[in-house]
């Protein structure tokens, strides 16, 4: 295909990404380096005959809204915003090293920083939910292909409830179950014996929460990607792996995984995109006071009466280096399959 | 011989059992919330006894009689949720459409090139789709809310197609790359130019991939919670957001019951989806996830 052929094939696609995907990205890197105006401040000198004259100073509101109106984007503030306590905060870290006689004791006080909760609370996430939705993903396909046919229809079907259902909506549906007064969290305490037991209230519980929801919610979409790759085992190196007298084991173990091996890649740099980005959840779950994550802080900071768009646009920051660091791999991959492909 | 000739019958009750507690645990916090949206709060939310869930003792002495249409009621007439469903439908639908316009020229143009270019612009749009959706949303406030564009549906819904661009490609792509090239090169050599060949023969035999593609679209469009929340006005709400809005006013007596009836309902078109183009869904993921 020509170049000037492709270009006008691409050009809707291509100008919808750029516009939309790149110059947001560019405009989240200027916004970062930008802070809000302080609020201005004037001083008034009121004198009285009793008491002599005081000096007072007061927000000057109009004038605050004026220059906030005319340069929305605030004056510039380098890397600042970066460093300041509610992101990479160093001076609170530097201070925490230097206080700390143990690394736990050093860890303990980074968590109570706001970034680094978030992004502890966003990585346990996904490298504790994206093994488990794997392994039960493969758990569920490989039971369901072996029911006999009219019950698979069926099975798939319950099966792909968790996946298609809104995030948000999925996660409230839990929440009101484990509410102590839902029929989850009920049921919890009559079995443990603690008429106070709170599924909200400890952030272990919460982080727990908030992971079996990762689960439910994703394991469908490992279920159906692994079940359509079973559908592709050739049946005739089953069947010679039988005669040659493989157990059900072995042929799983070498025949079925290492078919099933690009698949696995292909559902774990699919979660990992996506449970670095958990965000839904914590709203469903109005988890926030207990666990927070990356994409949930730039929510906050545009979601209140008065956004604060530097600071969002510094977390979104941080959030996409954080992309790019678990995506280098893929990325080195991929464009090795595609060289050695070339060449061949 | 078959392959399933063998099972011993502790092997097929370990199945059978691991597949009941995984249905039970798909489906159960779906029908319990059904079932209850027809409840009052003080049986959905029992102090006393869960079993009041089931029988509905509280819904019987304040409404009597055991399921009560309060909870839609309130939702749907009295907040508004209407109103929500309907802004849902425009921006579904037109986030659909435009992607798969879009996203078929350029699936199309990517599936044909064999130049290096087409590989890179794969990979970026690989990279595109890792963004939090609500790292891009904190780029685009300031210049909306400037340039006057915040707010309105169109302007969520050009977002929401943009958002969507890089999985419809990849999807597109590999379902192009499918059907043979001699096709359309066919239609060339007899004198077409590339648009007509794509109109007159790849648009007839590309259905399949497209609606697969737009099945995806549509749940991300649906689903989507980041941008609509923070791109859209009061009035302009979506039903995701508008639901989130309801949970804001839960110590109010009756309108958590608002927000699990919202929830019911806007969850029933996604179970219809599946009812109708489960085969559609599976075996989408089935070319677009096996070969892409």
């Amino acid at each position: 295909m020509p170049h000037s052929t492709f270009l006008r094939f691409i050009l809707p696609s291509l100008a919808a990404m750029l516009i939309f995907i790149a110059a947001p990205i560019v405009s989240v890197i200027v916004q970062s380096l930008h802070v809000e105006h302080a609020q201005v401040l004037k001083e008034a000198e009121t004198c009285d005959p009793f008491s002599g004259c005081k000096k007072t100073t007061t927000v000057d509101v109009a004038a605050t809204a004026k220059l906030r109106a005319q340069e929305p984007l605030g004056r510039f503030n380098g890397l600042g915003t970066y460093l300041d306590r509610a992101h990479l905060a160093s001076a609170e870290v530097a201070q925490a090293w230097a206080a700390s006689t143990s690394v736990g004791e050093f860890g303990s006080r980074l968590m109570s920083l706001p970034f680094y909760q978030a992004m502890a609370f966003t990585l346990t996430y996904t490298f504790v939910v994206t093994p488990f939705v794997i392994v039960l993903g493969m758990l569920i396909a490989l039971v369901i292909n072996g029911l006999p046919a009219i019950f698979k229809g069926p099975t798939i079907f319950v099966s792909l409830l968790p996946m298609i259902v809104t995030p948000l909506i999925g996660s409230m549906v839990l929440f009101w179950m484990i509410d102590a007064r839902g029929i989850i969290g009920s049921s919890l305490q009559t079995l443990t014996g603690d008429p106070n037991l709170s599924l909200k209230a400890s952030p272990i519980l919460t982080w727990v929460t908030l992971i079996i929801y990762g689960v439910w919610h994703s394991a469908p979409f490992a279920f159906i990607t692994f079940y359509a790759g079973l559908q592709s085992v050739s049946t005739d190196t089953l069947e010679a792996a039988m005669i040659d007298g493989a157990s059900r084991w072995e042929r799983l173990r070498y025949v079925v995984i290492p078919h099933m091996a690009p698949l696995v890649v292909f559902v774990m740099l699919i979660q990992l995109m996506d449970n670095f980005r958990v965000f839904e959840p914590i709203v469903g779950f109005s988890a926030a006071a207990n666990a927070s994550s990356l994409s949930y802080n730039i929510y906050n900071d545009l979601a209140k009466a008065s956004p604060s768009y530097g600071s969002a646009a510094a977390t979104s920051m941080l959030t996409v280096l954080g992309v790019a660091v678990l995506l280098i791999p893929v990325l080195v991959r991929t464009w090795r399959d595609f060289n050695s492909r070339r060449v061949s | 011989m078959t392959v399933a000739s063998r099972r011993s019958p502790l092997l097929i009750a370990a199945g059978a059992s691991f597949v009941l507690i995984w249905l039970v645990l798909a489906a159960f916090p779906f029908a319990w919330t059904l079932w209850g949206s027809f409840k009052v709060q003080g049986d959905f939310f029992s102090k006393a006894d869960w079993t009041y869930a089931l029988k509905g003792v509280r819904t019987l002495a304040e409404t009597g009689s055991a399921f009560t249409g309060a909870g839609y009621e309130g939702a749907w007439i009295q907040q508004g949720f209407w109103r929500a469903s309907l802004n849902t439908i425009i921006v579904v639908v037109f986030t659909v459409i435009i992607s798969l316009i879009f996203g078929t020229l350029g699936g199309y143009a990517l599936a044909r090139s064999g130049f290096r270019y087409a590989f890179w612009l794969l990979m970026a749009a690989l990279v595109f789709r890792a963004m939090p959706h609500v790292t891009l949303v904190s780029g685009y406030l300031l210049p909306f809310f400037q340039w006057n564009l915040w707010g309105h549906l169109p302007t969520s819904i050009i977002v929401l197609v943009a958002i969507n661009q890089p999985f419809t490609l990849w999807m597109l792509h590999s379902f192009f790359l499918n059907i043979p090239r001699d096709l359309d090169e066919s239609a060339m050599v007899d004198g077409c130019t590339r648009f007509q060949a794509f109109r007159r023969v790849i648009i007839p035999v590309m259905w399949p991939g497209v609606i697969t593609t737009g099945l995806f679209s549509f749940l991300l469009a649906y689903n989507d919670f980041a941008v609509t929340a923070l791109l859209l006005s009061q009035e302009n709400q979506t039903m995701v957001p508008k639901i989130a809005s309801f949970m804001g006013s839960t110590q109010v007596e009756g309108n958590v019951m608002f927000a699990v009836a919202a929830v019911v309902s806007a969850t029933a078109p996604l179970f219809l989806l599946i009812v109708f183009f489960q085969r559609q869904i599976v075996g989408g993921l089935m070319t677009g996830a096996v070969k892409g």
